[in-house]
């Protein structure tokens, strides 16, 4: 995973609550086997006018497809942002797609975790903060905004000034760039001997010896 | 902690699977049973052999094939026509050949949904902890299992370590009281129980939290409309569901292949009665629901938590909560092509979609063909049973439910996740509107253009013999 700490970048708004993971990624590209090249299929189906003679043709309105949103490394949405299913496909492509940071008041749960062990910083600012954001960008696609993880503070050059939550284990992960599964080994002594203290309940086994 | 403590279901089985609680770090639980299927499973298994580590406990992983396989035939699954589809059939075949893990395969006797199969073979059992790359692992919360979806790289972490870094959620008692013994008014399931609930609090309305529901209306719920609860915790932004085991789940889990026999069994019994919440343990948050008041539901827009019941009408924009569902609801009328104040009944249906995790259980189906029997499908409708597993569908033929679908135009099919997410062959096409047992209704979830509503199931029989949603509860029932 990358390092990540200070994100100084042009922001690209999508003004809707409850984006859904099926929208971030469309299910046809779950079937593939690789952890790599979802970039092309992230919002497939809103990126794409979807009936009339131009179908399927990319659609000029869609932000992403605006060349002044071009190189935006930040996203703006509103609240429950990556809700439904826990595809990581979601988390893969947003990533690959070019983002680092995730600007929104709220994000559902699975898509959080998924999200952190991609290197995407999730900033979840207040409805008033992110509208203040939202429309600073779409009125001005030039609009620079600073995400600083260390800080936990998302800025901009006029002023705006916001903190974020952020758990401090995850924060240090972000930071160093840490893989998850190293750092439970370090604790693989605590590990074995649960193992051994409970190897008698079998009532937690899926399949014990006794059924 | 004082054992004296009240403690909830939840609190209970998060601390029995405490591993260690480092400083400074999330919780590290441990995972009883991971569940696997194709289509998020093939990066983790990849990432195992890139950092060379090996699978920790094989025997607490089990794997099939439900997702992308077709429903047409064996045939038709056993080589799968789309090649990307059945290259990822083949890596998991390969993959649970090469960590010793069992799976259902396609023509297998056990083979089914993910979430099917695991209570089926009592694999699923109170008081474990269970995951699977699927935010419907969720159902397996109806056992009184902490039971959760996870993205990939959480998948590559139990296989490598058989635990999980977690931080522990909210707790969130919803209780839902039923008339005398529990019963719910006629016509109202399960299903409209759940979404009654997502409707009032939202998608978003438990997020953080791990939803207990109890009550008399869910103490009287089979496993299998317990199931169908716990299912749709997800759509209600929740990590968890659960429902604290008692005779009832007991009774279903009894005889189960991996369930413990004689002696064992009474021992397994006494711990999982154990569970149950303690009297005066506190709750993070509480919802009090009386079921005597519900109605069979219908959701109308491009999220489940617009939901409405069959005797009333699409809502109008000035009934939308919040600026930002003002906007979501426009947004929803358009692409479900659906005006305002449309009564829900004056709605007419294209495809019938009846099965999914939430509603592919031989109960569900039992509902629906008591509704369809002496009927026929209505004109142009297009109507599928796609049972959620091969218990079900060979229960359900053994019960001449199949012969009850298929003289009234139904097509039966062959166990899998089908029309529910689409991503195998059975899709809608752009405009066509589905009648669905499932649980989401989210923009193309069942194909691009494709509008869902989600329903119950004898409601969703009601709307293929109709044609439209039809109020289950004036229904004349010819069997």
């Amino acid at each position: 995973m990358q390092p990540i700490n200070i994100l100084t970048s042009i922001a690209a708004p999508l003004p809707l609550p409850n984006i859904d993971t099926d929208q971030i990624i469309p299910k046809q590209f779950l079937k593939r086997i690789e952890r790599t090249g979802y970039e092309d299929f992230l919002f497939y189906d809103w990126r794409r006018i979807q009936d009339g003679p131009d179908a399927g043709k990319p659609d000029p309105t869609f932000v992403l497809n605006k060349p002044e949103f071009s190189g935006a490394q930040i996203l703006l949405a509103e609240r429950n942002f990556g809700c439904g299913s826990s595809r990581e496909h979601a988390a893969w492509a947003i990533a690959q797609f070019g983002f680092r940071a995730v600007i929104a008041p709220s994000f559902a749960d699975i898509f959080f975790s998924n999200a952190g062990k991609n290197g995407i910083i999730l900033a979840a600012l207040s409805e008033a903060e992110v509208q203040t954001l939202i429309e600073r960008c779409t009125a001005n696609p030039k609009h620079r905004i600073t995400v600083n993880l260390e800080a936990q503070t998302v800025s901009d050059e006029q002023g705006f000034q916001a903190g974020f939550p952020m758990d401090p284990f995850r924060k240090h992960c972000l930071l160093n760039g840490l893989d998850d599964i190293g750092l439970t080994l370090l604790h693989e002594d605590k590990l074995n001997a649960y193992e051994s203290q409970r190897q008698n309940a079998f009532w937690l086994d899926p399949k014990p010896l006794n059924a | 902690m004082s054992t004296s403590t009240p403690r909830t279901l939840f609190e209970k089985v998060w601390q029995q699977h405490v591993v260690t609680e480092p400083a400074g770090e999330p919780t590290i639980l441990y995972i009883d049973l991971q569940l696997v299927h194709e289509v998020t499973s093939p990066q983790a298994f990849e990432g195992l052999r890139l950092s060379g580590r090996p699978l920790r406990h094989p025997e607490r992983h089990v794997a099939t094939v439900d997702h992308n396989v077709p429903t047409t035939s064996i045939a038709d699954r056993l080589v799968i026509a789309d090649q990307i589809a059945n290259a990822q059939v083949g890596a998991l075949r390969k993959n649970c050949a090469d960590f010793g893990i069992e799976l259902f395969d396609v023509q297998d006797a056990d083979q089914g949904i993910v979430h099917m199969i695991g209570p089926e073979l009592g694999l699923t059992k109170p008081g474990m902890t269970v995951v699977c790359g699927d935010s419907h692992t969720s159902t397996h919360g109806a056992f009184g299992a902490l039971a959760f979806g996870i993205g990939t790289s959480e998948v590559e972490h139990v296989m490598a370590t058989q635990t999980l870094p977690q931080s522990k959620a909210k707790s969130f008692l919803i209780q839902v009281e039923g008339g005398p013994n529990g019963s719910l008014p006629a016509g109202v399931t399960a299903k409209d129980i759940i979404l009654d609930i997502i409707g009032r609090i939202g998608t978003d309305g438990a997020t953080g939290c791990v939803i207990e529901y109890s009550g008399s209306a869910i103490r009287a719920l089979s496993m299998e409309g317990r199931m169908t609860v716990c299912n749709m915790s997800i759509e209600a932004g929740a990590r968890a569901g659960m429902i604290a085991p008692d005779d009832t789940t007991f009774a279903y889990l009894n005889g189960r292949r991996y369930a413990p026999k004689g002696a064992a069994w009474d021992q397994a019994v006494a711990h999982w009665r154990s569970l149950a919440t303690d009297p005066g343990a506190a709750y993070g948050r509480e919802l009090h629901i009386d079921a005597t008041r519900l109605a069979p539901s219908v959701t109308w827009g491009t999220s489940p938590g617009m939901v409405t019941s069959i005797d009333s009408s699409v809502p109008t924009l000035d009934q939308a909560r919040s600026e930002a569902d003002q906007k979501s609801f426009a947004r929803a009328y358009e692409y479900m092509g659906i005006r305002p104040g449309t009564p829900i009944q004056e709605i007419k249906v294209d495809a019938v979609f009846l099965g999914s995790c939430t509603n592919g259980r031989i109960e569900d189906l039992r509902a629906a063909a008591k509704v369809v029997n002496g009927y026929h499908v209505a004109g142009a409708v297009r109507a599928m049973v796609v049972p959620g597993s091969q218990a079900v569908k060979r229960q359900a033929e053994a019960e001449g439910l199949d012969r009850i679908f298929k003289s009234a135009g139904f097509e039966w099919r062959e166990p899998g996740c089908s029309m529910c997410l689409g991503m195998n062959p059975d899709i809608l096409s752009p405009g066509e509107r589905c009648a669905s047992t499932s649980n989401r209704n989210f923009e193309g979830r069942q194909g691009r253009g494709g509008r869902t509503h989600l329903l119950s199931p004898a409601m969703a029989a009601a709307a293929a013999i109709t044609g439209h949603f039809t109020d289950v509860r004036s229904w004349n029932f010819k069997s």
